[in-house]
């Protein structure tokens, strides 16, 4: 089986670019250059230098040893959540501004759900000099309010999304809407492996330094680049699709992708894609997403913004198509019990979004010697908010 | 190929006037009253859209009236209900708008036989790639007589434009500025060379306008460059909020033909 993306953009049955008009020069462009630059010595080298210097990579791989005696299994947790930032967003985002840069685009505009691609978009920009517009649901300003204000002052104007449920997927609407009205002067640096081909791989490709550093990184812990298995949350699917991405053609390493069950996979607040969705199109990218009889895309609800997305990308359409991938459903409770948990067991407060993660090691049981690394993908301090209203700890 | 479509441009190739509407809008009935209203207060090929919850090439007007049409509970197969027996009532060309997801939940195949059987003669699918529509639904599109419409944008090259030409045959959506629907702030008189441009391209295919265009004098504008224009955001505000649909419709197609 191959994992990876064909030249016409596909894995499988899905991806494609099912894309107006309007937006094929922009898509196009892209299409004919991202390999090339991204292949570039003094490309490779400008990106390389800025995760580690800028960004502070390589993250650790950290064995959490509390966490593994309590559920009887060697846990390593990927501390993406150490990125500057505060999430894993930021690898893409580096890439992507780079790529812009080299494209020469004056102005970039970026969709954002939980702020973190946001921040990260605007961190880029702010870091390059470029106009920076950051398009979010208005939900999502409300629930998200540090990440917004983070945004303001990296010099980046925050739109906010009014349509549908306004959520990310409004936002991500919004985007499109203004890469149409914008085709010459503006990169659109979409923050998830979703939208129409390149993006799906080309977002991959940044966030694969995840799994390039996992490997190296317990082959000095354990003695083997291969864990048993690898664990990720999946919205859209970046920081999963980056943790899984050099382990993909490896038969033995398990992969595990949990995604928002909201208040349940059948309360109908959810956004549970895999669970509950059907073959359809969104954002430009043949998929599975949640959809009525008519065609009509489903607003989800997960308690983590992130996550809070009716799709997910391609590659995981494909890799729980495949059963590559096992998929677990984590509602908002489970999430947020296994986020306490962690600041108790491992002093690190984690982003919602990776406490979906978290939860798998109570819905599966491990063998004592299996190495199960978790991409930790994010830090909780904008989800503070959320812990507060809910209290219990 | 033959259809209403093609019969039209074979007698009219100047002025044509296309006006856009979203089925269900304002009122759920209300689609085939405005058809024949716009029939005969002179429109020569209704546009009637499939309203869906994320429309990504529509500005803010016709994305409202597609969510109160949803609201009102319009679909796929509502739609269909209701041009059940049109041909009775309207008899100028029928193109179906929408975008490719509600399409393909619904069928290709069972889609493009109902809108044949009931009588539409073209579709626009904005985000239905062209490779896609030539691999998997030229043949089916050919075999029910339905146009297949493309659009075509400032920044579509000639050799992509001749492509769309050689896969078309109804007619050619020509995007009149780089923007969403119903975006004012964009003028398209800045947009003369592109039109000359698509005016001289030796296209086997007639060219329609839209965008942007709103009044007498984009309308006229327009047709000076290709064989006439689609008006869609502007007579969504029209309508919006009235009960006297027949006289207001009257009104605006007479004020756009000047």
């Amino acid at each position: 089986m191959n994992y990876s993306v064909d030249d016409k953009g596909y894995y499988g049955k899905f991806g494609g670019a099912y894309i107006p008009e309007m937006l094929h020069p922009n898509v196009e462009e892209l299409v004919e250059n991202y390999l090339k630059i991204m292949a570039e010595p003094d490309f490779q080298e400008e990106f390389r230098a800025l995760l580690k210097d800028y960004v502070g990579r390589p993250t650790p791989l950290y064995f959490a040893k509390r966490l593994s005696e309590k559920y009887n299994t060697k846990v390593y947790l990927k501390r993406e959540d150490l990125n500057h930032t505060g999430a894993h967003k930021v690898n893409n985002t580096i890439g992507q501004i780079l790529v812009a840069k080299r494209l020469g685009k004056k102005r970039i505009i970026a969709e954002t759900g939980a702020g973190q691609h946001g921040v990260a978009t605007a961190t880029a920009c702010a870091l390059m000099g470029l106009q920076c517009i950051v398009y979010m649901g208005e939900v999502d300003i409300e629930r998200q309010k540090p990440n917004v204000e983070r945004m303001k002052l990296l010099g980046a104007e925050v739109r906010p999304a009014t349509s549908g449920s306004k959520t990310l997927k409004d936002a991500t609407n919004e985007a499109i809407r203004d890469w149409i009205n914008n085709p010459v002067d503006t990169h659109y640096i979409i923050g998830s492996v979703v939208g129409p081909h390149p993006y799906p791989d080309m977002v991959a490709r940044f966030q694969a330094v995840i799994s390039e550093e996992i490997r190296w990184q317990l082959k000095e812990h354990e003695g083997t680049e291969e864990p048993d298995y690898v664990i990720a949350c999946v919205g859209g699917g970046s920081n999963a699709a980056g943790a899984f991405y050099h382990f993909l053609d490896s038969e033995n390493v398990k992969l595990i992708a949990s995604e928002a069950a909201g208040f349940g996979v059948d309360s109908g607040k959810t956004a549970a894609t895999t669970a509950l969705g059907t073959e359809g199109v969104i954002h430009g990218s043949r998929t599975l997403l949640m959809q009525t009889e008519d065609g009509q895309i489903v607003e989800p609800h997960s308690i983590s913004a992130g996550l809070d997305y009716p799709g997910i990308g391609p590659i995981h359409a494909h890799l729980f198509d495949s059963k590559r991938a096992e998929f677990f459903s984590i509602t908002d409770d489970d999430a947020y019990a296994s986020g306490v948990q962690l600041c108790r067991l491992e002093g690190i407060i984690p982003a919602l979004e990776s406490s979906h993660a978290l939860a798998v090691l109570d819905k599966k049981q491990f063998k004592p010697d299996d190495i199960v690394v978790i991409n930790l993908s994010g830090r909780g301090d904008k989800d503070l908010q959320t812990y507060i209203a809910r209290g219990g700890y | 190929m033959n259809n209403r479509l093609t019969e039209l441009f074979k007698k009219k190739d100047q002025e044509v006037l296309n006006i856009y509407f979203t089925a269900g809008f304002p009122k759920l009935e209300d689609t085939v009253r405005i058809a024949e209203a716009l029939e005969k207060a002179g429109a020569d090929i209704l546009e009637i859209g499939m309203p869906y919850s994320d429309p990504l090439a529509d500005g803010p007007t016709i994305q409202q009236s597609g969510q109160v049409a949803l609201n009102n509970g319009m679909s796929i197969r509502k739609l269909f209900e209701q041009l059940e027996g049109v041909r009775e009532k309207v008899s100028i060309p029928i193109c179906l708008m929408g975008y490719i997801n509600p399409v393909l939940q619904y069928g290709m195949d069972n889609f493009l036989k109902k809108a044949s059987e009931l009588g539409v003669d073209g579709l626009i699918l904005p985000d239905l790639p062209m490779d896609e529509y030539e691999e998997l639904y030229k043949q089916k599109f050919e075999e029910y007589s339905l146009s297949n419409v493309f659009l075509v944008t400032p920044q579509t090259s000639n050799e992509r434009l001749k492509r769309i030409d050689a896969l078309s045959d109804g007619f050619i959506y020509v995007v009149s500025t780089n923007s969403t629907t119903g975006n004012e702030t964009k003028s398209t008189e800045d947009n003369t060379a592109y039109f000359e441009r698509i005016k001289s391209a030796g296209l086997k295919n007639p060219t329609l306008i839209g965008f942007n265009i709103k009044d007498n004098s984009t309308f006229l504008n327009a047709s000076k460059f290709a064989n006439g224009a689609i008006i869609g955001s502007a007579f969504i505000k029209a309508i919006e909020g009235q009960e006297n649909l027949e006289e207001v419709i009257d009104g605006f197609v007479k004020k756009v033909r000047g």
